[in-house]
């Protein structure tokens, strides 16, 4: 407790700007959300026959898994891109369903004679519409207004994974770093927003039930028009003297690996802009094609494999060529490797390791039927990850894979959750929490040597880039990731410290 | 069947039916063929059972509806030819259900259709003051009322204050008296006359109920599966042989002390 305190009271300022940013993801998706949900919902509720599919689309909007939507339209043009605004768009999708909802209900609930008074009055139908449908729905609307927001508030932390910011990147950053002071650095806030949020709008909704004529509508549309501008306010991102973005996937080797390209170009004189702790593999290599970022760090066997779906070569310099043409072909700069090969390492607990004699992945045959294996969803994806491995040595699990994300699968080991799992080579948590990386004696992890891969117009365009990169190459031993990984991972130091230390020494 | 014809020919009718038919989108027809005549100051009450399209009559006078065939002329011009909205606010409209806007209080409640006129606020606050006293609500104790906080009998003393508000030449006027109980219908009742010799507004009730027909009609027309069946003074309806009236008119032995017309 006290070091979470400590954590917020020496971070305030980046809390702060968290928090904002978290504020404005969900004001504004709420607000977008309401400028098409409302209307949405009277066309709805006064012809059936266009409002199904709209109801039907804003259903099937909401059932998609957020990381899947935000995977989805993470490539899209103009709602895509890494950072807010595809975040927004993910958000306002999800808004949609109970905003659209509660309107139809809350104008369905008017009774038939009150409508018949109005247009036996002489209404025009907006009068009425304005003048006595909207504010007898008012509350009904607001209600779901309520539950967008508190359901925006959650789903805004999963827009950190593609970097939109939000509280979720101390929850990201915690589970990467297996610091659940870190996580709930950031949960915290965001129940505290959610229930505040919550509490604020049932407010407003009990003063409207109570409220008269249409005032309220008049405030409402106020408040939606004020959120709007704010969204187009929002910066765009172009011009001549962009800065260079710097992306890298969710785990402490990848931030490392993207502070130290980014320190670097910076000593090259040019501004760059951190995109860290993106997501996988999928999404940095979309971001890097959509032109989001300009560079990130990628490893050679993933490369061929996992973005190009090919076989790997298993010499390192073979796989090393083979990416930078299928690089080439896409319009993308693969730089000479940084010195490392972070190859998959199977791991298990120590005290099994030294009970049982298990030295090699082959020794795994005698334990396999009764133990449960743990890996992350790219590792089950991957025609290199699971099934290879499997085939290569002739195992057979007593159980399937469980499938949990890279950032967990250490701790769920040590925690004796599951009892072999594939992890980095380069992982500090090997040495911290007791495990043994098993000998891969039958060469099945091909190659995996890090090196910086960015987009071929930016590299023509600034010699920067090319000039920064060829000062990394080779620099990089697997000892001194290890030992910069350690750092962050296990002694809780800060990545761009670590990187800095790291470069002056060079 | 064919219906009666009830056709002025004096020249000063301000609503007249002409052979009007009307069905909702292609079902069987409610009003079939009908005929009929209001003539300006007249309180004319249309009576028949429930589903007898009565209801659907006060619709085709404002035009919510219009008709499937024949035509309905206000005040000389087919209701096709007005535009709707100024057709409905120069006539008032009182419904059972009475309709008031909950959230509105009752001094806007009766204000709206002036409102809607873009009359004065000044001149919307003494119109609905004055409107209240008339319908024997003092002011300065309900005007800033709910609906909600009004008894049955208040709320259809609003509802036809709200209808009465720009002093149209015309009230419509759906079982105004349905839901209320029998004292204070009786006392409504009462109201309605003064009003009406009051302003000498032309008055189309619908009811089922053949007592408060005999009360407040000058012309009581009776309807039957759509069509016109009879139309004639109180006091002809109530000798009439035919059995479909006699029918109506058994009705009125439930209540002692009225007069069973013979």
């Amino acid at each position: 407790m006290t070091a979470l305190l400590e954590f917020w009271s020496s971070n305030a300022t980046e809390l702060w700007r968290l928090v904002e940013r978290h504020l404005f993801l969900v004001v504004v998706s709420t607000g977008l959300a309401v400028l098409m949900g409302v209307p949405a919902g009277i066309v709805a509720a006064r012809r059936p026959r266009l409002g199904r599919p709209l109801l039907a689309f804003a259903n099937v909007a909401q059932t998609i898994p957020s990381l899947a939507l935000l995977g989805f339209l993470l490539p899209l043009p103009f709602v895509g891109g890494v950072g807010p605004r595809t975040a927004l768009v993910a958000l306002t999708l999800y808004a949609l369903l109970p905003v659209i909802r509660t309107t139809v209900a809350g104008l369905a609930t008017i009774d038939r004679p009150i409508r018949d008074a109005g247009i036996a009055m002489g209404m025009t139908s907006s009068q009425l519409l304005w003048m006595v449908e909207l504010p007898l729905a008012l509350p009904a609307i607001v209600a779901g207004i309520r539950v967008a927001a508190v359901i925006g508030v959650g789903t805004a932390t999963i827009a950190a994974a593609i970097g939109a910011g939000g509280l979720g990147e101390y929850i990201f950053r915690g589970l990467s770093m297996v610091d659940s002071t870190m996580i709930l650095a950031g949960a915290i806030p965001a129940a505290v927003l959610a229930l505040l949020l919550d509490g604020l709008l049932a407010g407003l909704e009990h003063a409207l039930k109570r409220g008269r004529g249409r005032r309220p509508v008049v405030l409402a549309a106020a408040a939606i028009a004020a959120a709007l501008l704010v969204a187009l306010a929002l910066p765009a991102r172009t011009g001549p003297d962009t800065p260079i973005g710097v992306g890298s996937k969710n785990f402490t080797e990848q931030v490392l690996l993207g502070e130290l390209l980014a320190l670097t170009l910076e000593s090259e004189g040019v501004s760059v802009e951190r995109r860290l702790n993106l997501g996988g593999t999928f999404i940095c290599d979309r971001a890097l094609r959509s032109g989001d970022i300009d560079v990130y760090v990628e490893y050679t066997g993933t490369a061929v494999s996992a973005i190009f779906h090919d076989e790997v070569p298993r010499d390192p310099a073979d796989a090393f060529n083979k990416a930078r043409e299928m690089y080439t072909a896409h319009g993308l700069t693969l730089f000479r490797p940084l010195g490392f090969n972070n190859t998959f390492a199977i791991l298990v607990r120590g005290d099994d390791a030294r009970r049982l004699g298990l030295r090699s992945i082959g020794d795994l045959e005698r334990v396999a039927a009764r133990w449960r294996p743990g890996f992350g969803y790219e590792f089950l994806q991957r025609a290199d990850g699971y099934s290879g491995l499997v085939n290569a040595y002739g195992l057979r699990f007593g159980q399937p894979p469980a499938a949990m994300d890279l950032s967990l699968i250490y701790k769920a080991l040590a925690d004796r959750r599951v009892d072999v799992i594939a992890g980095d080579a380069t992982s500090a948590l090997i040495d911290s929490l007791d495990l043994v990386a098993l000998e891969d004696t039958r060469r099945y992890f091909p190659p995996y040597d890090a090196a910086p891969v960015a987009r071929t117009a930016a590299v023509l365009e600034r010699p920067e880039i090319r000039r920064a990169m060829e000062r990394l190459a080779g620099r990089i031993s697997a000892a001194d990731m290890r030992a910069m990984n350690r750092a962050v991972d296990v002694d809780g130091q800060d990545a761009r410290a670590v990187a800095r230390r790291f470069l002056e020494r060079l | 069947m064919k219906g009666l014809s009830a056709r002025d020919t004096s020249g000063n009718s301000i609503v007249s039916f002409d052979a009007v038919s009307f069905s909702h989108d292609g079902g069987a027809p409610v009003v079939r063929e009908l005929s009929l005549d209001v003539s300006a100051g007249e309180v004319l009450v249309l009576v028949g059972r429930s589903g007898a399209g009565k209801s659907t009559l006060l619709r085709l006078v404002n035009g919510m509806l219009l008709p499937t065939s024949g035509s309905v002329t206000v005040e000389g011009r087919d209701t096709r030819q007005w535009d709707g909205i100024q057709l409905r606010r120069r006539t008032g409209y009182v419904l059972q259900e009475i309709g008031l806007f909950p959230h509105m209080t009752v001094e806007a409640n009766v204000g709206l259709v002036p409102r809607l006129e873009r009359w004065s606020a000044g001149r919307v606050r003494d119109r609905t003051r004055e409107l209240l006293e008339l319908v024997g609500l003092p002011a300065s104790t309900h005007a800033s009322r709910r609906p909600q906080e009004l008894s049955g009998g208040e709320r259809q003393r609003v509802g036809v204050a709200r209808a009465l508000a720009i002093d149209p030449p015309m009230l419509l006027m759906d079982e105004p008296f349905g839901a209320l109980d029998p004292v204070t219908r009786h006392e409504l009742q009462g109201e309605l006359r003064r009003i009406q010799r009051a302003l000498g507004t032309t008055i189309v009730l619908v009811t089922h109920d053949m007592a408060e027909a005999l009360t407040l009609a000058h012309r009581i027309g009776v309807i039957e599966d759509g069509m016109l069946i009879a139309c004639d003074t109180p006091m002809r309806i109530a000798a009439s042989k035919d059995p479909r009236i006699r029918r109506l008119l058994d009705t009125l032995v439930a209540f002692p002390g009225v007069e069973r017309p013979s």
